[in-house]
């Protein structure tokens, strides 16, 4: 994304320097393997050669979700998942007179911000009534549905893709709507309704798969020595209220140590703690930790604060009886995290975690701050006189955090 | 960027080819008057040279014949009086041989304001419409193309930067090829520069040799191929060319500003309104200077206006330079008291200890002598306090004039920074040399200042000032300071050779309660803050293990929590964890006696 934009060069994205594999005696094969032969340890190369393993790591990602839409294979459609994908837009971006965008989620809004960030005209078609629904709870919702159409992105809601025509060259040269069967004329069809495990050929290798390769807690697959991480892992076990298969970038992380602590003699249980994840939506942020559904089932209760603006909110997520806090969703607002995961995981009470809301502030120097305007919301919905009792010092969360 | 900012960027254009041209478009006339010295046996002797070579009160069309011409005079005086000193010395003993004799040094005194004086064409007579044509209209095309920023929706807006022939930086070789152009040429002019001594420029030569094998050979970095650094596939053209005229013009200003009274004269207007003086190429590049961070300043606002942090450090420097740095000196001048910057602080500001500096502060009262001791009080105490309670951010991205032109001139430039280890082992060699260089030199200035001996071991003060001016002050600090910004990003000079960097990086390393800390396990590894740390810090290395960001270098800018899209940096004072804010408190997402992120 940030490629394309003119942002960074590939080899910023790059999380290591290049030289880092090497100093580190860590051999960088490039090499499209086609085979794992599981009983004699070895991975066979396309070009036939071997590389023998003691311990096997599968980590092979994602691939973009196809629904089977009718021209889905010509020239001009893409998802973005890969260097690949971000080339094949590259390509076509020259001269483009329109890209439509069949899928509305964090894939779909960075390649309608990739478009518009050369001025190229974008279309989103969203299956649902407001953009993320099903993630995003309404208001959050609705809010980044304004801020798309502020962006001049041309947001076509409850609208599915019908089929990509082809102009006579096996090139897209326009969609239809399912729903109208309104005919859009565009060079570029971005095909991003999610992600799923890339396993291809690893279900002819002996390794048990599912939707994506089948792993026991400490990430070991059904055969002896082979692991699997990130996207393309599926637990076999996951904790209550969470997925199998989790394609968000913490997850491969915290998967990758655990693998490393079991291959090196340490057996312990994949644990990713409680959920949380950010993402930015154009130019406003969006930070959730915690139980936030986007339909919150009667005894989730929220408090929730929306700036003037538009553009900023928190909401807080507690249990209707206990009173205890379950989740945090903020907007255009930035709370520090291990604040958070401390309040959710020591099941503090809301009225505790108002009062000290400052500790979460995780703004830059000198912005304004909203805990007390959400102080006050809570007051007036409660008839209750609370008052912020802590200021959003480092030296206060330090303390919070030992305590 | 729309049709308005076009012609915004159009008429910018036309102002700096006009400017450009009008250093030579003037005319030029020596006659009695404008020949400036004060010794009335300079002046008959070169106004006799200058009439038999019939060079006086010749109308000359342009600068460069008429530059070589009244040298020549003055060459061919100083040669006339040499002869006549040595021929028949003077009875009068006690005067110094140089009240007959031409010195090379007074040679450059004569030059610049004789020809700024000579000078009888356009110019010289509308020197408010030159001012109007080149300032006024490059400040206006500025102004029209940074306004309708103000429109666009706030947020981080880098797009195209890496698309733009100007901001997206050298190949490698071509980097190379200007830092070791650069080199040569400083170590070769600086030949000529001591006299025709080869004694400095070789032991610099040396230097570099050490440091070279200390980060190749010893240090392990013995790869020569480019790292992950700021080169790129592509060669970015208008970049090369912002650069070459950078350098140029800081060549010329330091080393030959005879080429550039044009410029100075039509700035003659403003500096006689301030400091009741005319102009010199100092207060000229004090203007250029102030209005590119004001308007440049004003750009800042307008990219970073949704943040706060960001208005309120950009005002900040725009407040020093204006007020502290550029007006309130020429009001003292305009006082009688010496001028002085109450915000440059040594090893910076390499002349507070130089005698005539002294001298000059001691001679003007009580006011001076608040100036020697505010001076040292912000030495000793003022950074570092400071800097312990804020970090050097107080100074290098609130304060300094350099700092100050590298937030705002420099801000496009920033991401040319180069992040890989080997850079950042150049530079802790490069600038901890620079402050050692400068703490010497002072030493030996002020052993001189008190004992009245200039011999320390085998070295003169005197020459070891001239070239620490010439090597650090001038080539350093000027040519490479910002002559480099669009080849190697905006702060080469703060990052690379600052003096009074390193020093306030001692203490920020060492002793502050100043810390960027990361949020949790929120970091996507993008490498927005990395490409945007315009002091070369791989912060996403930090960032994506969870740690907090102690690094002696890290001026404290805010870009890396700007241009951050999760939320994961933020720069913070606290005393609570002081001594161990470099600890790896939040280095693991998963830990094995305690499961769970951290």
């Amino acid at each position: 994304m940030y490629i394309y934009m003119g942002h960074m060069r590939e080899v910023d994205t790059q999380p290591y320097e290049p030289n880092f594999w090497a100093k580190n005696r860590i051999d960088l094969v490039r090499e499209h393997i086609s085979e794992i032969n599981h009983e004699s340890k070895k991975l066979i190369a396309s070009d036939g050669t071997q590389i023998p393993y003691d311990q096997l790591v599968l980590a092979l990602g994602s691939k973009s979700n196809m629904f089977g839409w009718p021209g889905q294979d010509l020239k001009g459609v893409g998802g973005l998942y890969s260097l690949q994908d971000l080339e094949n837009m590259e390509e076509y971006s020259p001269a483009l007179n329109r890209a439509v965008i069949a899928g509305g989620g964090l894939i779909g809004i960075e390649m309608a911000e990739m478009f518009r960030s050369r001025d190229i005209p974008v279309t989103m078609l969203v299956r649902e009534k407001s953009y993320w629904d099903n993630a995003l709870p309404p208001e959050e919702s609705q809010m980044i549905s304004r801020h798309i159409i502020k962006h001049h992105i041309d947001l076509r809601l409850e609208s599915n893709l019908g089929e990509i025509i082809d102009d006579g060259t096996g090139k897209a040269h326009a969609v239809t709507v399912k729903e109208t069967g309104e005919k859009i004329d565009c060079g570029f069809v971005g095909l991003t309704a999610g992600v799923s495990p890339n396993i291809g050929w690893i279900k002819e290798s002996g390794i048990d798969t599912d939707r994506g390769i089948l792993v026991d807690d400490g990430l070991q697959t059904n055969i002896k020595d082979i692991y699997a991480i990130g996207d393309c892992a599926e637990l076999k076990n996951p904790m209550p209220g969470r997925r199998g298969v989790e394609a968000i970038w913490y997850t491969g992380r915290m998967m990758g140590e655990t693998v490393a602590y079991n291959i090196c003699g340490s057996k312990i249980k994949y644990d990713p703690g409680i959920w949380f994840n950010s993402a930015k939506f154009l130019d406003i942020e969006y930070q959730v930790y915690g139980t936030v559904l986007s339909k919150a089932p009667p005894e989730h209760k929220s408090l929730y604060w929306e700036h003037e603006d538009g553009e900023k909110s928190i909401r807080i997520v507690y249990d209707e009886s206990s009173k205890q806090v379950i989740g945090f969703n903020l907007m255009g607002i930035r709370f520090r995290h291990e604040v958070c995961e401390k309040w959710i995981a020591d099941k503090t009470d809301l009225e505790s975690v108002i009062q000290d809301l400052s500790l979460a502030n995780f703004d830059p120097e000198f912005y304004e701050q909203y805990e007390s305007a959400l102080v006050k919301l809570y007051n007036s919905q409660t008839g209750k006189n609370l008052t912020l009792k802590k200021k959003r010092k480092l030296s206060q969360v330090i303390k919070f955090l030992r305590s | 960027m729309n049709g308005i900012q076009k012609i915004g960027i159009a008429l910018f254009c036309v102002a700096l080819i006009i400017f450009t041209a009008l250093l030579g478009y003037n005319d030029f006339v020596l006659t009695e008057s404008s020949l400036s010295t004060s010794s009335e046996i300079h002046k008959k002797a070169i106004l006799e040279e200058a009439a038999s070579l019939g060079v006086l009160d010749k109308t000359y069309n342009n600068n460069i014949s008429f530059i070589s011409d009244f040298k020549s005079s003055i060459l061919s005086a100083q040669a006339k009086l040499k002869n006549q000193y040595e021929e028949n010395p003077p009875k009068d003993k006690e005067a110094s041989e140089w009240e007959y004799k031409i010195g090379d040094w007074e040679i450059k005194n004569i030059l610049t304001p004789t020809i700024k004086a000579s000078g009888t064409g356009w110019v010289s007579k509308n020197t408010f419409n030159a001012f109007l044509l080149t300032f006024g209209l490059a400040i206006l095309g500025g102004f029209i193309f940074i306004i309708p920023k103000f429109f666009e929706s706030p947020g981080i807006k880098n797009d195209g930067i890496y698309h733009s022939s100007l901001t997206k930086g050298l190949k490698f070789g071509q980097k190379l090829f200007f830092i070791t152009s650069t080199i040569l040429g400083v170590l070769i002019y600086g030949f000529f520069y001591m006299g025709g001594n080869f004694f400095w420029p070789l032991l610099t030569a040396i230097v570099i040799g050490i440091i070279l094998f200390l980060v190749f050979n010893y240090q392990k970095e013995k790869t020569l191929k480019p790292t992950r650094s700021a080169s790129s596939e592509f060669a970015g053209w208008l970049g090369i060319f912002a650069g070459v005229y950078l350098i140029i013009f800081y060549v010329i200003l330091y080393w030959s500003p005879q080429y550039l009274t044009n410029w100075i004269t039509m700035v003659d207007p403003i500096s006689q309104s301030l400091s009741g003086n005319d102009a010199s190429q100092w207060f000229l590049y004090g203007l250029l200077y102030t209005v590119i961070v004001f308007t440049m300043g004003i750009r800042m606002i307008a990219k970073y206006r949704h943040n706060k942090y960001q208005i309120i450090r950009t005002c900040s420097v725009m407040f020093f330079q204006t007020a502290i740095a550029f007006i309130l000196p020429e009001i003292l001048v305009r006082l009688n008291y010496p001028y002085y910057d109450f915000k440059n602080i040594w090893p910076l500001n390499y002349t507070f200890f130089f005698d005539w500096n002294i001298n000059n502060l001691l001679e003007s009262g009580g006011l001076g002598i608040f100036m020697l001791v505010w001076g040292i009080v912000l030495i000793i105490l003022g950074v570092p306090i400071i800097t312990y309670f804020f970090g050097k951010r107080w100074y290098c991205s609130w304060v300094c004039g350099c700092g100050g032109l590298a937030e705002t001139m420099g801000d496009p430039f920033r991401q040319l920074s180069d992040k890989s280890i080997r850079a950042w082992k150049f530079e802790r060699w490069i600038i901890h040399g620079v402050l050692v260089f400068a703490v010497v030199m002072t030493a030996m200035v002020l052993y001189h200042f008190f004992t009245g001996s200039s011999k320390v071991l085998f070295f003169d003060s005197n020459n070891v000032r001239q070239w620490y001016g010439f090597l650090i002050g001038s080539a350093f600090a000027g040519v490479v300071g910002t002559g480099f910004y669009p080849l190697m990003g905006n702060r080469t000079w703060c990052r690379f050779g600052c003096p009074l960097a390193a020093y306030l990086g001692l203490v920020q390393k060492y002793k502050s309660r100043f810390r960027i800390t990361t949020n949790g396990g929120q970091c996507i590894s993008c490498g927005n803050c990395s490409t945007y740390c315009e002091m070369g810090i791989d912060v996403r290395a930090y960032a994506q293990k969870g740690q907090d960001i102690v690094r002696s270098s890290c001026v404290g800018c805010g870009i890396c929590s700007a241009v951050c899209p999760r939320g994961v940096l933020r720069l913070e004072n606290a005393s609570g964890d002081i001594a161990e804010r470099t600890d790896q408190l939040r280095t693991i997402h998963i830990t094995e006696d305690q499961i769970g992120i951290l």
